[in-house]
């Protein structure tokens, strides 16, 4: 330990009270800090990582502007060959070919405008979530077949089970009448209720048939290992599909254009949030430190009368705040890492969390991320505030003259 | 001197003492004016986005009740129909407490354009009825809005006219089945074209006249809905009884909180929010307080002895002590308030969130943020900290009012 680390530590101690209460502000909003950190990050994990495995996936071909514009006719030609293509670039995901349309299905009792997707059975398990739904009989296995899964709700409204037909109607791609009749295969169970409600899964190959497709499809989904292979997989997807004008790679974010927003508007209204907890307690380091500085005054005075530069007081008084700092860092990141870790194993819920959880496609426990980045970040910026607060403080003494000094009391 | 001094005095007394150091005053003063601040303006800022989100959804409910039959919201069935209210209904429904109320056929279709097709909840509606229940007629942005009950028209949102990729003037048919389960369709020309506060509502609903929907799916007297506004949502107990009273049994009366579970919980959710928000920046300013009467206390305890020795009562001491800190949370939450009617003022003509649009959308909120002050939330806050701020400061005074005079004043 040098002697000016030992000269702050000591000085520290000297008022053990006023040390304690302003390093306990720091760890109170540490504490808070890591805490609401770790559970946004958690919450935006599973917020993103349930929207794209229920539908999305983390990338699309598609036709250009459909996306924007979902018509039958922004199609991706001879989409099947293309699949297979884009299944050999990125042989470490999965990826599937989809068509959609809308349609209305009829069962002997009632008739309802509903979503049809054409999908591939032996691929979609592998890049959605809804074929494990399946609660009620099977999901499709043969691409040919004449066969629908639908959503729960849909089969209440229909008033049909599995085993039951469904006749549908809409237009094909080329715009003319498209009719078919269907039997139900499974009904799948999201919790969603406009999920429920409205989706439907058709085999492709039908679909093909059904919609005059022509070879044609809507998207090719691929599903990923993470959100960070995405980069790399869309700039493999880009070169894949340059020599097919009117196709264009889009992401997740631009799959769910209002998810990155939304994250983006908790996060500043939380950030504004965290900003007040982190002024409030850079006013009371300002205080001590102040007061510290203030009482010293005749003490300062002899040392610089002795020779010593107020450079070197003012990094005593840095120091000493910088230790404060690091007292308030350690044992708020720690007590802040328990709480986490307490209900990062518990899951954590508030009342009226469970229909907002509904709302936000959320489990209705929330489980906050411990990360690194979750850990320290809070405490981090906390400390650096402290810090500046010092300044003030300590610039005082670059204004100390020394008898005047040892003259006060 | 006597014991007890008169209050004025102890009063200057705590007033100057406050001023002795006034740079460390200056600084808790500051702290305490900037929670206050964050306590009151947050507070407003997101009251105003709840409040916003739940007037914005109860437009599209729309009505602060509804009548339904009790098995229409798990099954949006023609086949789960009401019988149109009559003159009893109306009479029952005319009370200060009911603002309007209209009924309204609500079913699933299939809308299509000679270019493409989309499902759309058709609305048979009495436009003048509509609009008494929060339909803006200056959201028509091209066309009209339904010229009553029999119009022959369709309004559509702007969104769907995009997606259908037709314009006003033009043809539309109209799908949907009729109670035996035939399908009737209708060729409806698009009269007005609507924006919604909410892209969702845009692309959605489709308007037309209450008769021709009737006569369409052949359920002439019967609605699917009976949508009533009330004189305050936040207060809909009253009106609710007497719809209740009024829709009689075999129906569901229903308060927006129900029927809407993510808008009836995001009130309550708000007011715990608003509370644990107060409490925390109070808690990270009480360190500070505390601290800084610690202090006061600390470099005076030679001359609290000596006010002792000169017969000074502990108490007075006591309260000297909390004077003074009430004074300096009193001046605090002076700046404070101030400041935050200051920010309030300045954000009176919405705070423009456009750039998160469709993040806002997905909360169910509108892109332009207007703070709203509540009354209720402001006495909280003060409050609070008033309280809880001489709730902490009974420890540095009691201690300052414990010191024996004689070891204090041998101290220094």
């Amino acid at each position: 330990m040098t002697l000016g680390l030992r000269l702050a530590w000591r000085n520290l101690w000297r008022h053990s009270r006023r040390t304690w209460l302003t390093a306990t502000a720091m760890i109170f909003s540490n504490v808070l800090l890591v805490f609401m950190i770790s559970l946004q990050v958690g919450s935006y994990e599973m917020m993103i990582n349930n929207t794209l495995q229920a539908f999305s996936g983390h990338l699309q071909v598609q036709a250009a502007g459909y996306n924007d514009n979902p018509k039958m006719r922004s199609s991706v030609p001879d989409v099947e060959s293309l699949t297979g293509q884009v299944r050999a670039a990125l042989p470490d995901a999965s990826v599937a070919a989809r068509a959609a349309g809308f349609a209305l299905a009829s069962s002997e009792e009632r008739s309802f405008g509903i979503q049809v997707m054409g999908v591939q059975p032996a691929y979609e398990p592998l890049v959605s979530t809804i074929p494990g739904l399946v609660s009620e009989g099977r999901y499709l296995d043969d691409p040919d077949a004449a066969e629908i899964v639908i959503g729960s709700v849909m089969a209440r409204n229909l008033k049909v089970s599995v085993g039951d037909e469904i006749t549908l109607l809409g237009s094909g791609r080329d715009g003319s009448f498209a009719a078919g009749v269907v039997t139900v295969a499974g009904i799948f169970e999201s919790g969603m209720t406009d999920m429920d409600r409205s989706f439907a899964h058709l085999p492709f190959a039908y679909f093909q048939e059904t919609f005059y497709m022509d070879g044609h499809g809507h998207g090719i989904v691929v599903s990923l290992a993470g959100l960070d292979r995405v980069d790399a997989a869309r700039a493999t997807l880009v070169s894949l599909v340059a020599d097919r004008p009117g196709l264009a790679v889009l992401d997740w974010d631009a799959l769910n254009p209002g998810l990155r927003q939304a994250i983006q508007a908790d996060m500043s209204s939380a950030w504004m949030m965290y900003g007040v907890l982190i002024v409030l307690v850079a006013f009371s380091v300002l205080n001590t430190q102040l007061m510290s500085v203030m009482e010293r005054t005749h003490e300062f005075g002899v040392i610089s009368a002795l020779g010593v530069r107020p450079r070197k007081l003012a990094s005593l008084v840095m120091l000493e705040t910088a230790l404060m700092g690091l007292l308030g860092l350690l044992l708020g990141a720690f007590l802040g890492w328990l709480l986490t870790l307490y209900f990062h194993a518990n899951g954590f819920s508030y009342p009226g969390m469970e229909e907002a959880a509904a709302r936000f496609n959320l489990p209705d426990r929330m489980y906050p991320a411990i990360t690194p980045l979750s850990l320290m970040l809070g405490p981090t910026v906390v400390f650096l505030f402290c810090l500046l607060a010092a300044v003030y403080p300590a610039m005082r003494l670059f204004r100390l003259h020394p008898v005047e000094a040892m003259r006060a009391a | 001197m006597s014991g007890s001094l008169p209050i004025g005095a102890i009063s200057r007394l705590a007033w100057r003492n406050l001023w002795r150091n006034y740079r460390r005053t200056a600084i808790m003063l500051l702290a305490i004016a900037v929670g206050v601040w964050a306590m009151i303006f947050m507070t407003a800022l997101m009251r105003g986005m709840v409040d916003q989100m739940i007037e914005d959804g109860i437009d599209a409910l729309p009505g602060h009740v509804q009548v339904h039959h009790p098995a229409y919201r798990d099954d949006p069935n023609i086949e789960n129909s009401l019988a149109e209210p009559g003159a009893d209904f109306a009479r029952a429904l005319s009370s200060p407490e009911i603002s309007g109320w209209t009924a309204r056929v609500r079913v699933p279709a299939m809308i299509s354009s000679e270019r493409d097709n989309r499902g759309v909840t058709l609305l048979g509606v009495d436009p003048d009825g509509e609009v008494a229940l929060g339909f803006d007629p200056d959201d028509i942005v091209e066309g009209r809005w339904l010229q009553g009950p029999d119009d022959t028209g369709i309004v559509v949102g702007a969104k769907m006219l995009e997606r259908l990729e037709t314009d006003l003037g033009k043809r539309v048919v109209v799908m949907s089945q009729d109670p035996d389960n035939n399908i009737a369709d209708r060729g409806f020309r698009i009269v007005g074209v609507f924006r919604g506060k909410l892209a969702a509502i845009e692309e959605s609903f489709a308007y037309a006249g209450k008769g021709t929907v009737q006569e369409l799916l052949k359920m002439q007297g019967r609605v699917s809905e009976i949508a009533v506004a009330g004189a305050d949502y936040r207060d809909v107990d009253r009106a609710l009884a007497i719809v209740r009273e009024a829709a009689g049994a075999g129906s569901e009366t229903l308060p927006w909180t129900e029927l809407d579970s993510y808008l009836g919980t995001m009130m309550g959710v708000m007011d715990g929010f608003v509370l644990v928000w107060i409490v925390v920046i109070f808690l990270a300013l009480s360190f500070g307080l505390v601290n800084t009467l610690m202090m006061a206390v600390f470099e005076r305890i030679r001359e609290f002895g000596l006010m002792q020795a000169l017969g000074m009562k502990p108490a007075t001491i006591l309260y000297q002590v909390l004077l003074e800190s009430l004074m300096l949370l009193l001046l605090g939450l002076v700046v404070g308030n101030l400041l935050a009617f200051a920010s309030v003022a300045a954000l009176r003509d919405g705070w423009d969130l456009s750039v998160v649009a469709e993040g806002m959308e997905m909360f169910g909120a509108a892109a332009v943020l207007y703070p709203a002050l509540a009354t209720r939330d402001l006495v909280m806050a003060n409050i609070v900290v008033i309280a809880l701020g001489i709730a902490t400061s009974l420890l540095p005074a009691w201690r300052a009012s414990r010191y024996r005079p004689v070891e204090a004043i041998a101290r220094a």
